[in-house]
Order: structure tokens, then C-alpha cells, then sequence
């Protein structure tokens, strides 16, 4: 005992690394501390001098600045805390759109890069280099020069498929003339999933107890399809249309979707697409081809291989770099600044621009697009901790 | 018994070659283009919308197309106007730098293109292509900015365009490359202030747009300043840049140092290396080598992202096309002008790409 002391007294501090460690971390401290003093004690002399007022007072004035588009009843008269709330909805209104649409593209260029055919792999595998090399914001001015330079005037609109119409003023098109049936069908909708839901979990037990499989992907198609389309009968099967019409400079009826929306999503899903395809092919590619002869030889039927071999491996591959790509989506539909469409941060811009509340600005900026990130990365560990290889 | 040796001869069987349809572009056709019916639909579907898309598109781009004409002829040609970039291309590839000094930014670019051709060898990596890196960024500082050999100086706000482009791109690169480094030695650092203040910083930066960044650059970097000193407008861009990219390269080579094996430390340590000994010698060197193709591809992202200062109005190659669109005489020939560009920024993003891939078979 007394040796081990006396070993430690005689260490001088500089070459004991725990005592050492804490030097460090002190100076390094220290360092950041005084660099962070000296840089709020700058702001503040040069606020003073400006005669800025501080803090977030200015969220309750008057923002007296009109919105584009808006998912929630604004009008100038509103607060500017009620502007960057629509700011915030739009984004993520463009990012849930958004985010479906390169899911479903992304693997479908996916699967076809992996086609046995050779012009469909070739013509994904140029679709993935061409998207995945531009920069998005030169695709997002692009996509809206489309709309404003080649696209003709509403009385001239083009007309892609009968009842949907697209000119310099957007993209128009028929939607369903408002019935009550059609809140039943979306109650009914999500009763079949739930029943499904259970459907699922009851047949695995069964699975388990009895080994008797239950054909559970078609009865829950079944399900899904059958309870709102028996719904839609019941209630008096509504066949109104509300189409688009031309009335005077512009379309009105249906639903028609902005110019600056229109292009903001097409650039973001076809840039993005491009990375998902990549992820799914390589995801598809990294389970290795033993696994599905095994699983044939097994005598499972090709569906079968797909959906309890090959996607249950891949999807452990594929979904982490996925999520990073829809955050990655979410943080690039900040560019709707460019073209004008009135996200958060164009929202932030013009109130930085109309009070001169910089620092408060770029920093709800900040804090918004953090708990998104915050929030897909907790999404994120509890997936992987869900689909963990369970090793034995 | 003679009849066997006969058989067993190789000399006496003549090989039989494949059928004429199995091989040959015939063969290949088939079994790349038409196995099973419904490979042979999807053919013909794709060969079909490729005969409706590809032709016109050839007809728009070289046959109608004028090339260096007025921009009235342009208005009643059917074709692509490209005269809108040879008409403006000097413009749109230097920007307002002085039109009788754009050797300059050029040979910039020449030397840059040339340094970066030269890199592309993996047995020309060496310390002496550490210096002819150094100075070349330094000459092209020079050449950019003037003031010294006799060259007139330039002032900043005068650069814009591709070279713009380029210096922001690579720049950022070679400055945030050490500090990603060192928030990476943070991250894996047993010391938990050291530790946490590097996680904090790259996740923050990871978590919010480039966008925000730039506007922090464009309107909150002058106020962290004491009275009197400014810092011009690229010099910030491009500092939020480098805040930007560092945390990326964070994340790159902490990947790269949880490949090293932990035999590898312990080696190092047993040897009676220090810290700083450990990392330069033995695990930084072997790190930094297994990340060169994901920093490649983050040169990539960056070369892209520089792009978004158009945001904060600074006349990079993407703000000069969209100067000259914005004059009436060429206001409406946005396609053939960003065609131009995407042509630009795919042949770049292209051949980095490509040089990646290649180098992450051969390392």
C-alpha cells in the first residue's frame, strides 16, 4: 500500500495523463468559453450601437406580410408567430409529400437497376448518375423556370390527362366533389387497419402454436380494400366530380397546386430518388445470393423468399441511410427560398428582413430543423434497436 | 476395342458450336433484352417512350438549334438557342471580374484542374504533392486577388462565376479537412468535456440546413465582429462553409478511425508512444487512407452546395446565368441556359464520381 502512494506522490502532475486529462479539458473550456464571451460581448456592444432590441417580443406584432399558400387560415393581420406556424406546416407539408413520393420512386428505380433487362437497368442507372450529379438547387430553378418560361398561359393549358391541366399558373386537376361518405371511408379505411394489424399478430401465434399458416397478405388485402369500398356503397357510392374550369385569367374548381409547390416537390423527390435507389440497390445486393437458394431450396415460393428471407435482411441495411435521406429531403426543402415557396425558412427570411431580429431569426431556424433531426434519430434508434440481429 | 480410343480421341469430335441465337448480338439481345415475356414488354414499352422522347430531343438540341446568332433569329427558330451562352459565356463563367484581367481566374482554374489531374495518380501522393498543393492554392489566391507581382488588384466582390465556384468548393475542403480531423479525435477522445463539446458541435451542424448557415454568415457574422473590422462577404460564406463540410469530415474519418484495429493502439501505446505520436504516426495515416473515397465524395456535395450562396447573393456560376436570363434581351431561354450549367456540374460531379468508385476498388 504505502509503495503504491509513494510511487503516486512522486509522479509529477504533467505526466500522470488523469490529472493531465483534466488540464486539458480545463484549457480547452477555457478556450471556448473565452471565444464564445468575446463574440457575445461583440453582438451585444454592436446591438446597443444599432439600438437593436433583443428577445422574442417581436413574435407577437403584427406581421403584416401576406403568405402564398397556407394549410391554416392566416392573413396579414396575423401575428408573425402565426406566420412562421404556416411556414412550419407548409414544410412539413412539402416534406410528407415530398418523402412519399421518393420512397416509392427510389425503390422502383431501385428494382430496376437490378432488372435483368439491360436497357431498363441502363436507362436507372442514367437516371441515378444524371439526378445524383446536379445540384438540387439548379434543379429546383430549373423545375420552376419550366412553369414560368415553357408552360403556356391557362387558356392555352397543356392537358397530360383528361381532367388535368397544367400551365404557367400550376397544376390543376379534378378532385372529388365533397360527400359525407367520404369521412366513413377514411374511418373505415382505418378500422381495416387495425384489424389487419391484429389479423397479423393473432396469425403468428397461431403460426407458432399450431404451425398452420394463415394467408394473411390476402385476406388483409382484402380487408383494406373491401371495408371502404363496402362503405362507399352503403353511403349512396358519391361519383361528383369537382373538376377544373377556366374562368377568366385562371382555373377554378378542383384542386389546384402552386407553380412554386409543384416545382419544389419534383426537384426534391427526383434528387433525392436518386439516392434512395442507390440505397435500396445496394440493400437488395448485400444479401447474398446463398440466401435465396437456400431459401428455394427450403421449397419457398418466390414471394415467400421476398418477404421472410430477402427484406427482412435488406430492410436492416436499407432503412438507417434512408431516414438520413428523408432528413436530408426535410433540410433541402429549406431551398424553397430560392423559388419562393413560403416554407419556414423563406418564412424566417422575411421576418429577419421586415424586424431585423437576426439572431432570433437564424435561431428558430436552427431549433426547428434540430427537433426534426432530434426527432428522426430518435425514430431511428428505436428501429434499430427493434430490428437488432438478435444473436444466439 | 478399337471403336473406344476413337471416341476418347479429342482430335476426331469437332466442337459444336452454339446455336447461332445463343450467341452474337443475336444471343445477347435475347438474353439481356427478351428472357421471358415479361422482360420482353418492358423492352419494348421503354424502347417505345425512348423513340418519342430521344428524337426530338436531338432535333431541339443540334439540328434546329442556332448557336451564335441574335437573340431575335432565336426567337423564331424552333431549335435549342445557344447563343444565349456564346453570346454571354464570358460573363456567365467569370462574372464581373474585370473583362481584360479574366486570364486570370482561367489560369486559376488551369492550375487547379492541372493540381487535381496530377492527384489523381496514387503513386504521385506524396509530401512533394503536399507543397505543390499548398503553393498552387496559394498562386491561385494570388492570381484571384492581385496586389503583388504587378499584378492589379481585384477586389473580392468582383469574383463570381465558375472560378468562384471552384474556390469556394475546394477551399472549404482544404480548411475544414484538419478541423474535421481534430472534432474526429474529439469524438473518439476519452476526455468527456473534450468529448461532449465535439459531439454537440457536429450534430448541431449536421441537424440544420447549409441555408441557415449562409444566413448566419449574411447577417449575424458582422455583429460577432468588434467595431470597425468587417469581413467581406465570400470570406464569410465561405467560413460557414468550412463549419459546414468539417462536420461532415467528422463523421467521415470517425468512420475511418473505427476501422483501425484496436491491436494497432495497443501496439503504438506498448512501444511508448505518446497521444499525438500514436495518432500522426501509426493511426492517422492508415485512417485518412481508407477515407479518401467518401471524402471524395464529400468534395462532391460541397462542389454542389456551393451552389446555395446564390441564396445570400453572391454571384457564383448558378447567379450569373440567372443575371444574364434576367436580361430582356435573353429572358426566356432558361432551358437551354441551365442545361448549359447541369452540363457543367455533371461532366465535374461525373468524373469525381467515377474516380471515387475506381479508387475504392483499388484501395
Amino acid at each position: 500500500m504505502s509503495s503504491t502512494k509513494q510511487t503516486e506522490n512522486s509522479i509529477p502532475f504533467w505526466q500522470d495523463p488523469s490529472r493531465r486529462a483534466i488540464v486539458y479539458q480545463l484549457a480547452t473550456l477555457a478556450v471556448v468559453g473565452f471565444i464564445a464571451y468575446y463574440l457575445f460581448s461583440n453582438t451585444v456592444t454592436n446591438l446597443q450601437r444599432q439600438s437593436i432590441a433583443t428577445g422574442f417580443h417581436f413574435l407577437e406584432k403584427e406581421a403584416s406580410f401576406e403568405v402564398g399558400e397556407s394549410l391554416i387560415r392566416y392573413s396579414a393581420a396575423d401575428s408573425y408567430a402565426r406566420a412562421l406556424l404556416v411556414g412550419i406546416l407548409n414544410t412539413i407539408k412539402v416534406a410528407f409529400v415530398g418523402i412519399v413520393l421518393t420512397v416509392v420512386l427510389g425503390t422502383f428505380v431501385g428494382i430496376a437497376r437490378l432488372s435483368s433487362n439491360w436497357l431498363v437497368s441502363r436507362m436507372a442507372a442514367a437516371y441515378i448518375e444524371f439526378f445524383q450529379d446536379i445540384p438540387i438547387l439548379l434543379q429546383l430553378i430549373f423545375w420552376y423556370a419550366v412553369f414560368y418560361d415553357s408552360l403556356p398561359a391557362p387558356r392555352n393549358a397543356l392537358e397530360p390527362f383528361p381532367g388535368m391541366f397544367l400551365c404557367n399558373r400550376g397544376l390543376a386537376f379534378g378532385v372529388p366533389e365533397p360527400h359525407p361518405a367520404y369521412g366513413y371511408v377514411a374511418v373505415a379505411f382505418l378500422a381495416g387497419c387495425l384489424c389487419v394489424y391484429f389479423l397479423r399478430k393473432w396469425a403468428r401465434i397461431r403460426q407458432d402454436r399450431t404451425g398452420l399458416a394463415f394467408p394473411v397478405f390476402s385476406t388483409g388485402s382484402a380487408v383494406l380494400l373491401g371495408f371502404p369500398l363496402i362503405t362507399w356503397f352503403v353511403f349512396g357510392a358519391p361519383t361528383a366530380m369537382n373538376m377544373p374550369r377556366l374562368s377568366g385569367f385562371n382555373f377554378t374548381g378542383g384542386l389546384t397546386v402552386s407553380p412554386e409547390f409543384t416545382a419544389l416537390l419534383l426537384g426534391l423527390v427526383l434528387y433525392t430518388a436518386a439516392f434512395v435507389a442507390e440505397i435500396v440497390r445496394s440493400g437488395i445486393q448485400a444479401v447474398s445470393k446463398g440466401q435465396t437458394e437456400a431459401a428455394m431450396s427450403l421449397g419457398l415460393k418466390p414471394w415467400q423468399t421476398l418477404n421472410l428471407v430477402i427484406l427482412p435482411q435488406s430492410l436492416r441495411i436499407i432503412v438507417p441511410p434512408l431516414t438520413s435521406q428523408m432528413l436530408n429531403l426535410t433540410k433541402n426543402s429549406s431551398l424553397a427560398v430560392a423559388i419562393g415557396f413560403p416554407d419556414f425558412v423563406s418564412v424566417a427570411n422575411t421576418t429577419i428582413n421586415q424586424t431585423g431580429q437576426a439572431i432570433e431569426g437564424v435561431a428558430l431556424i436552427m431549433v426547428v430543423y434540430l427537433i426534426f433531426s432530434l426527432v428522426t434519430s430518435a425514430f431511428m434508434n428505436w428501429y434499430n434497436k427493434k430490428i437488432a440481429l438478435i444473436e444466439r | 476395342m478399337t471403336q473406344p480410343s476413337n471416341l476418347s480421341s479429342p482430335a476426331q469430335i469437332d466442337d459444336i458450336r452454339p446455336p447461332l441465337t445463343s450467341i452474337g448480338v443475336i444471343g445477347w439481345i435475347k438474353s439481356n433484352l427478351f428472357n421471358g415475356l415479361f422482360n420482353s414488354v418492358l423492352t419494348l414499352v421503354t424502347f417505345f417512350f425512348l423513340c418519342k422522347i430521344v428524337p426530338p430531343l436531338i432535333r431541339w438540341i443540334f439540328i434546329d438549334s442556332l448557336w451564335s446568332s441574335t437573340s431575335t433569329e432565336c426567337r423564331s427558330a424552333s431549335g435549342a438557342c445557344w447563343s444565349i451562352i456564346s453570346a454571354n459565356y464570358r460573363f456567365i463563367l467569370f462574372g464581373f471580374f474585370p473583362y481584360e484581367l479574366q486570364w486570370r481566374p482561367l489560369s486559376a482554374m488551369i492550375l487547379l484542374i492541372g493540381l487535381l489531374l496530377i492527384s489523381r495518380h496514387r503513386r504521385m501522393w506524396s509530401k512533394t504533392l503536399f507543397y505543390a498543393w499548398t503553393a498552387g492554392l496559394f498562386f491561385m489566391a494570388v492570381l484571384m486577388k492581385g496586389g503583388i507581382f504587378g499584378l492589379a488588384p481585384v477586389e473580392s466582390t468582383q469574383w463570381g462565376g465558375l472560378p468562384l465556384t471552384f474556390l469556394l468548393a475546394v477551399f472549404g475542403l482544404a480548411a475544414a479537412y484538419p478541423l474535421g480531423v481534430l472534432l474526429a479525435l474529439g469524438r473518439r477522445s476519452r476526455m468527456p468535456a473534450i468529448k461532449l463539446l465535439s459531439i454537440i458541435y457536429i450534430e448541431m451542424i449536421r441537424g440544420v440546413p447549409l441555408v441557415s448557415l449562409l444566413f448566419m454568415s449574411a447577417v449575424i457574422f458582422p455583429l460577432f465582429l468588434p467595431e470597425g473590422l468587417t469581413i467581406n462577404k465570400i470570406l464569410r460564406a465561405q467560413a460557414a462553409i468550412i463549419m459546414f463540410t468539417a462536420a461532415y469530415i467528422a463523421e467521415v474519418v470517425r468512420g475511418g478511425l473505427q476501422g483501425i484495429a484496436k491491436g494497432q493502439y495497443e501496439a503504438a501505446e506498448s512501444l511508448g508512444l505518446n497521444y499525438v505520436q500514436t495518432m500522426r504516426l501509426i493511426i492517422l495515416p492508415q485512417a485518412l487512407k481508407i477515407v479518401i473515397p467518401p471524402s471524395v465524395s464529400i468534395l462532391i456535395s460541397a462542389f454542389k452546395d456551393t451552389s446555395l450562396v446564390v441564396i445570400i447573393g453572391l454571384y457564383d456560376i448558378l447567379k450569373t446565368t440567372q443575371t444574364t436570363l434576367a436580361n430582356p434581351s435573353w429572358m426566356g431561354f432558361s432551358r437551354e441556359a441551365f442545361f448549359f450549367l447541369s452540363c457543367i456540374y455533371f461532366v465535374c460531379c461525373y468524373t469525381m464520381s467515377n474516380y471515387s468508385r475506381k479508387l475504392e476498388k483499388e484501395l
